[in-house]
């Protein structure tokens, strides 16, 4: 063990008030740093710890005793040790999620990002790669340019990172030699302006010596760049660049402590305000001033990107918790279909068509995804056919959301372009995506008027149109209820229409399997029939297997409230396999039916039906006049 | 007037790490309020709470903060913990809210013969009570990534089921400034706004912002005794003297504050801020070495502490 003990700022002691200034006036810069355990990245971010003093001796001692008992660097220092953070993965000697550690020199303040390089984790460094500034991608000295760093380089360009270092380490492993490095650099080069990384720095590092990590390094004098550090500590930072953007606050919170005050809360996500600007606020479009930029230590003349504000008006309009505050002159586009890209992050595969939350800045809107076009392969950077996305897999697709967004396209701005997607049900957060642009038939379809209404349709046939939704299992007995159902409707002089799931496949929904993705949008355009059906004052009888929860509530969100019954034909799956009326249970036991409801793909009973028909105790007829009553009665 | 805002527009604003921290905590604030339904703010009486409940003011205001603070006592802090707990609550036209486990009560459990039951009952137990007495489903606390290795990895959105428990391997992906605040009915959100800031984060904001922290983070002349290598504070009459200890006075103060016969103290001199960071700077040691709860079980004691639901 050779390590020097913390020796703080002589300032410090001599000067503390001064010391304080100088440390009061740091900027921030957020970095990430990209690598695999192997690459020495750990270690590299313990030395970057422990040359800029923040390792404490007590945390030296247990990191001197720690080294000794499970290190893997003999007796020297295991800096690896210094960042492994929980438990399991010290005992598996793996980092398996984004850590965020903290450091500062005399210029900086700085936060890193440390996220693992293993391939199912792309997840994991999209992530922290979202609020970095600036990406250090290692390479190992003695393995060159490998398919991870390829895949670490593609991310961080995806996610907009303009600064890239690539930290070229363990180079007192190849004799610190001017070769080997400039043979990397070159391969490199080539590779990332192939992906459209304009410029990049290369630093030749050992994180294990210190080599060009702090000072320069004595081992390669033939390197005169900056070292890690000092790289750091001057480039540029995205946030004061922001500024010169044109002014945008998504709003987060209205302030109305009082009837005399109304105040409209956010962070700037670009440019400058002042009091007296012109503003627009979207999506309404009106305009107004801004009359005061209020905090508790008095007004502000003026705010900038990256500020919490609370903002006033000089008129009474509009505004409320995802609204977007503009400058006047230079709004940002309003839209309800886009094309984005999106990571996919859940272990369930994400399904077109299938309603999910998106937030983007403050707003929350659903949205579903259209089939994607393309996947990328992020080792090759291939664009591959996708009719799904799986857990880490990026793609591209059209999305559209139920409201217009406020956006504006993710290479301008991260705050406006960026989101994620919930899912409706677990509250997961499944994914997350960069807006590109708008559609253009999201600004050119409208909905076109109609003088004949709806109501004017329902009032002709002197009915009130609903949609009578029988769910359950394969042969749990929905045909043969909605048929008599149907039946006993039209005997009452009512309009109605039976969609059934065997018909409906044979004809518009013949190009769908049965797979999760095809269900969904069986499901989609079934709703989508039922809803013109209903506009047109018909009562509608479907009789559909409709597995999933997260579909059956599309279907009911896209009806007028009250119009959507979900009738839950319970039969037990013994019940269901043992009538089995054609066959299909036989032959999914067997195999030979892939993706059955109740053997190989599940069902999801509702939670809150309408109704519910026990059709162990209830005969179909019963069943039948049960919803009859349920829709007239 | 004009000319001179003309030449500030031209150049950009550059704001410091403590700005950018400041907004990033006051976002995430607003968030909560934004989203939750009923937020509450724990309240430690610690320097870190005190910069947290500071941040909230600044916030909601001209509104005071939406939500109430909330003090899970042990009934074994120091005295002027509790002094200060009662004015910054007033202060900030908030209400407050105090919780003493009654089971932890009425078994009479302390931290002399209890030990570490002592701090899972009060603390861990009665954190759990507290939020569900209240039904609160989303709880700010003052916790930072910089302050134990298992944090460092922590979202600042942290999700607890219906029991409270933490799981590492479950926790929502955080991106950009994004935060996923839906959850199922039962479950809770711990909320991190200090997440990014260190230490010296902290104690050079209180120093900036001149906000009121509790005396006993002052060097003064106190009652001590030393004890299993730490210098405790004989702070009441409860405070169980072994045979043969005599309280000595000495100067010190302490860099974190808990149940005061659980806090070992610093000899120190550091009477000013400006001394304090001093100290903390020059210092060989990290901050929460004076604390016992730490050292019970190693490095992954933190880890193990946060699944059964302490913070």
């Amino acid at each position: 063990m050779h390590a020097p003990s913390y020796r703080p700022d002589a300032l410090i002691g001599e000067d503390i008030e001064t010391y304080l200034d100088r440390h009061r006036d740091k900027s921030l810069l957020r970095f990430i740093t990209c690598g695999s355990v192997d690459d020495g990245k750990s270690t590299l971010i313990g030395r970057l710890l422990y040359d800029s003093k923040q390792i404490f001796e007590d945390q030296l001692a247990s990191l001197e005793a720690d080294s000794r008992r499970v290190g893997t660097q003999g007796e020297n220092i295991d800096f690896a040790l210094l960042v492994d953070g929980l438990a399991a993965e010290r005992e598996q000697g793996i980092t398996i999620d984004v850590a965020y550690r903290f450091f500062a020199t005399d210029k900086r303040k700085f936060i890193v990002a440390d996220t693992p390089g293993h391939e199912q984790y792309t997840r994991n460094m999209v992530t922290g790669a979202s609020t970095a500034d600036l990406a250090v991608i290692l390479i190992d000295a003695r393995k060159g340019v490998l398919t991870q760093t390829r895949r670490h380089s593609y991310l961080a360009h995806l996610i907009g990172i303009r600064r890239i270092v690539l930290a070229v380490n363990k180079m007192d492993l190849v004799g610190y030699g001017e070769a080997v490095f400039d043979r990397i650099v070159a391969d490199y080069r080539a590779f990332a302006a192939s992906i459209g990384i304009a410029d990049f720095l290369a630093i030749p590092v050992s994180g294990l010596a210190g080599d060009n990590i702090a000072g320069p390094s004595g081992n390669m004098p033939w390197y005169s760049g900056p070292t890690l550090i000092g790289h750091l500590e001057a480039v540029p930072i995205d946030a004061e660049q922001g500024q010169r953007a044109p002014f945008r606050l998504p709003v987060q919170w209205v302030n109305r402590p009082d009837h005399a005050f109304r105040g409209f809360a956010g962070l700037i996500a670009s440019g400058t305000v002042r009091p007296g600007d012109p503003v627009r606020v979207l999506p309404s479009g009106r305009t107004t001033t801004v009359a005061r930029i209020v905090t508790l230590d008095g007004d502000l003349p003026q705010a900038v990107a990256g500020q919490s504000v609370t903002l006033t008006f000089a008129d009474e309009i509009d505004c409320s918790r995802g609204c977007v505050i503009a400058a006047a002159d230079a709004p940002p586009e309003v839209a309800d279909q886009f094309e984005a890209t999106i990571v996919w992050m859940a272990d369930e595969e994400m399904l077109p068509g299938r309603p999910y939350w998106l937030k983007l800045g403050t707003q929350t809107v659903t949205a579903s995804m259209q089939h994607p076009k393309y996947q990328v392969n992020v080792n090759t950077m291939e664009h591959l056919a996708a009719k799904t996305l799986e857990l880490n897999a990026i793609g591209v697709a059209n999305l559209s959301t139920d409201r217009p967004l406020v956006f504006e396209p993710y290479e301008t701005s991260r705050d406006l372009g960026g989101f994620i997607l919930i899912d409706k049900l677990s509250n997961a957060t499944v994914g997350a995506g960069l807006l590109h642009f708008a559609l253009r038939r999201s600004q050119n379809v409208h909905w076109q008027a109609l003088d004949v209404t709806r109501e004017r349709r329902a009032a002709l046939k002197n009915q009130k149109p609903a949609v009578l939704w029988l769910t359950g299992l394969s042969g749990a007995g929905k045909s043969t209820i909605a048929n008599l159902v149907e039946k006993k409707l039209a005997r009452m002089n009512r309009h109605t229409f039976l969609l059934d799931g065997d018909n409906v496949r044979h004809g518009l929904n013949k190009d769908l399997g049965f797979t999760d993705a095809d269900r969904v949008e069986n499901i989609r355009r079934i709703g989508e029939v039922a809803k013109l059906m209903t506009d047109a004052g018909l009562i509608v009888v479907t009789a559909f297997i409709s597995p999933f929860r997260a579909e059956r509530r599309m279907v009911r969100e896209m009806m007028a409230p009250g119009e959507f019954v979900e009738v839950f034909v319970d039969t037990p799956l013994a019940e269901a396999e043992a009538r089995d009326v054609k066959g299909l249970y036989k032959k999914a036991r067997a195999g030979e039916l892939k993706n059955f409801t109740g053997i190989d793909s599940p069902y999801e009973p509702p939670e809150h039906p309408e109704l519910r028909i026990d059709t162990t105790t209830m005969s179909p007829e019963q069943a039948a006049d049960l919803i009859i009553e349920r829709l007239i009665g | 007037m004009n000319e001179t805002a003309g030449i500030e527009s031209a150049s950009a604003l550059r704001l410091t790490h403590l700005q950018r921290l400041e907004a990033e905590s006051i976002h995430i604030m607003r968030e909560v309020v934004a989203e939750a339904d009923r937020p509450v703010m724990l309240y430690s009486i610690g320097k870190d709470s005190a910069v947290m409940l500071h941040l909230a003011r600044k916030a909601f205001f001209p509104a005071p903060p939406p939500f109430p603070l909330l003090h899970v006592d042990t009934t074994w802090k120091f005295r002027a913990m509790y002094e200060l707990r009662e004015k910054a609550a007033r202060a900030a036209g908030m209400e407050l809210l105090v919780w003493r486990n009654p089971e932890a009560r009425a078994k009479g459990i302390n931290p002399f013969d209890h030990g570490a039951l002592h701090t899972d009952l009060w603390k861990t137990e009665g954190l759990r009570q507290a939020l569900d007495h209240y039904g609160f489903d989303a709880a700010f606390g003052g916790a930072r990534r910089d302050e134990e290795k298992s944090r460092a990895k922590e979202r600042i959105f942290s999700f607890r089921s219906a029991n409270h428990r933490w799981d590492p391997k479950n926790q929502r992906p955080e991106l950009w400034h994004l935060y996923n605040a839906r959850k199922a009915r039962g479950e809770s959100i711990r909320v991190f706004p200090l997440s990014n800031w260190t230490e010296l984060d902290i104690w050079q904001y209180i120093h900036l912002e001149n906000i009121e922290i509790v005396p006993l983070y002052f060097a003064a002349r106190r009652p001590t005794v030393e004890r299993d290598g730490l210098i405790l504070m004989v702070d009441d009459d409860r405070f169980r003297l072994r045979p043969g200890e005599v309280p000595v006075e000495r100067s010190i103060r302490f860099r974190t504050l808990g149940c005061y016969p659980l806090t070992g103290a610093v000899e120190s001199t550091a009477a000013t801020l400006p001394d304090i960071i001093r100290e903390m700077l020059l210092s060989p040691t990290s901050e929460r070495q004076g604390r016992a709860i730490d050292k019970e079980a190693g490095s992954g004691s933190m880890e193990k502490k946060k699944q059964e639901g302490y913070f």
